[in-house]
């Protein structure tokens, strides 16, 4: 097998993807929040339970591929008792990591195990997969109403 | 005929596209379902049109614009051979199936349905044989209704029967499932609705490449396919309607070519073909199918569906071997497509390996979303099979398939 791909689904992801984290709904959510991209199929719900300006608990469930279920895995492990704005500005960084050009290089202090990820640009038509739930997620802390897609 | 007997080897040679290389691997293309790759002679005449031969059709009075209409003229008498129809008025040009779909539903429907009749359809249709009806329905207040399919991804024709009602006024059914590869009976449903006056349209979108299709023998009343599944152009399709029909309904657009006179107050109608050609046509698409359409009926539709059955033989027998595969769409009559899950892998995942090897599938709902919730997938592997490809090709998808096991281990 060509090394990119090795790459892409490495033993983090294959983990998350198997076991994934926070993976069950959450009746007391104060933010439930859908993610649907028709075309590929990956469809979550992200769970958010505020604590004030904190996010107390999270979680995730639905189905799609390994990409797009394992960052809402990571995502949810990541953010537990972060405040909004840190959740806010996490989201910067990912963003910035799945969308950079291919082979640029990226803060991987910021994003911490989320840098496991960092390969995902390499694959354009994947991006969409990694982010879906990322979006998700700030819909559920900054609402504008709209359904969230990512194609 | 043995698969030993099919040249394909040299038949490769001629689509130039079956050379190229992706990651530094043969492109091993198995999407034919998507879009058919092009033999250069079609390349060629889009070249040798645009290059040498470009002037509208029609209207010129000079030496090109004749060529050009005659060239024109002679792709729709290609395209009346092939489907055997009874005249090359009974051929229109559109940009595909789904337009041709959408000026059925558009034209005969405003016309000759109303509130409460129902159109017949199969839950396999592709999404352009649903929207149009549900689009004529909000418009109108025409019911689309769905005849069943089993587990195999078969119509349930004793079904089908009871839904043929008196209720329905028409009856629109794909003739190979893109999703599942099924062959319809079509015969036996265009009787079955005639029996009742009914007329019958098919979407003979991913047929017309892969067997034989006579409109006559058949007896549809409307018939659809696009180009770019039949080794032509994208843009140009052809729908086939019987002259009965074709006469009676409106046009499609207005504008140039389809009238033969106009005032502010009035305006006559063109006669067939041209009264649903409104505009310049893709005159270099049109040109196009024409030489693919001799290309397809030099090497047999007889012989390229023999061929590619074994093909489907081995393809299923090769990758029902792959562990926690299981086949979605195992009709009896089925055409070169295999669509599959596999373990816990999601389809895109599957897609994403296999095009790091050069192969190219398709991952997705296939444009067939019922179909999907039908067999409670959220998408479906697809290789869909065409004449120019082999065996190997097959191996290679198989392989492939191992290492994503592997992965998902």
């Amino acid at each position: 097998m060509s090394g990119d791909v090795r790459e892409l689904y490495q033993q983090m992801i294959m983990d998350h993807n198997k076991n994934p984290r926070n993976f069950h709904a959450m009746a007391d959510a104060d933010r439930t929040v859908e993610g649907y991209n028709p075309l590929c199929g990956d469809h979550f719900k992200v769970y958010v339970k505020m604590d004030g300006d904190v996010i107390r608990d999270i979680s995730f469930d639905g189905s799609g591929c390994a990409i797009s279920k394992s960052s809402a895995s990571m995502m949810t492990a990541a953010l537990k008792g972060k405040t909004r704005a840190e959740a806010r500005a996490l989201f910067s960084e990912v963003h910035k990591m799945l969308s950079r050009e291919a082979g640029e290089p990226f803060d991987t202090a910021k994003v911490g195990k989320l840098a496991t990820l960092g390969g995902v640009c390499e694959f354009p038509s994947r991006v969409k997969c990694a982010s879906l739930p990322w979006h998700a997620l700030l819909e559920g802390l900054e609402p504008t109403g709209k359904q969230v897609t990512t194609e | 005929m043995d698969i030993e007997d099919f040249d394909v080897a040299q038949i490769r040679k001629d689509f130039p596209i079956l050379r190229e290389q992706v990651y530094n691997k043969p492109l091993t293309y198995l999407d034919n379902a998507a879009t058919t790759q092009k033999p250069q002679i079609v390349i060629d005449a889009l070249t040798q049109y645009y290059s040498k031969e470009n002037a509208n059709i029609h209207r010129g009075i000079f030496c090109l614009s004749e060529q050009a209409t005659k060239r024109y003229k002679s792709a729709r008498h290609k395209v009346q051979g092939f489907l055997n129809a009874a005249s090359d008025k009974e051929i229109i040009f559109v940009r595909g199936t789904t337009e041709a779909l959408n000026l059925v539903a558009h034209c005969y429907g405003r016309t000759f349905l109303k509130a409460g009749d129902e159109v017949l359809i199969t839950h396999m249709e592709h999404h352009s044989n649903i929207v149009p009806w549900q689009m004529l329905g909000e418009a109108i207040g025409i019911k689309p209704k769905v005849a069943p399919i089993n587990d195999q991804g078969e119509l349930v024709l004793e079904e089908f029967k009871k839904l043929l009602t008196d209720k329905v006024k028409f009856v629109s059914v794909v003739h190979v499932s893109n999703a599942l590869g099924t062959i319809n009976p079509v015969k036996e449903i265009i009787r079955l609705a005639h029996a009742k006056g009914i007329p019958v349209m098919v979407d003979g979108a991913q047929a017309v490449a892969h067997t034989p299709v006579d409109v006559q023998d058949l007896d549809c009343d409307f018939y659809a396919f696009s180009g770019h599944k039949l080794l032509g152009p994208t843009g140009v399709g052809v729908l086939y309607g019987k002259k009965e029909f074709l006469e009676k309904m409106p046009p499609y657009q207005g504008g140039g070519d389809m009238i033969r006179s106009v005032s502010f107050e009035k305006t006559t109608y063109n006669d067939l073909p041209y009264k649903f050609e409104a505009g310049t046509p893709h005159i270099a698409g049109v040109i196009g199918l024409g030489v693919a359409i001799d290309y397809i009926q030099e090497l047999g539709l007889d012989r390229i569906q023999d061929y590619e059955h074994k093909l489907l033989e081995y393809g299923t027998e090769k990758l029902l071997q792959v562990p926690g595969l299981r086949l979605i769409g195992t009709a009896n009559q089925k055409s070169a497509i295999l669509s599959f899950v596999l373990g816990e892998a999601h389809a895109h995942d599957i897609g994403t390996i296999l095009d790091r090897q050069g192969i190219a599938i398709r991952a997705g709902h296939h444009c067939a979303m019922p179909v999907m919730q039908r067999f409670n997938v959220p998408a479906t592997t697809r290789a869909s099979l065409a004449f120019y490809n082999t065996r190997e090709e097959i191996d290679r998808l198989v392989a492939a398939l191992h290492e994503v096991t592997e992965v998902f281990r």
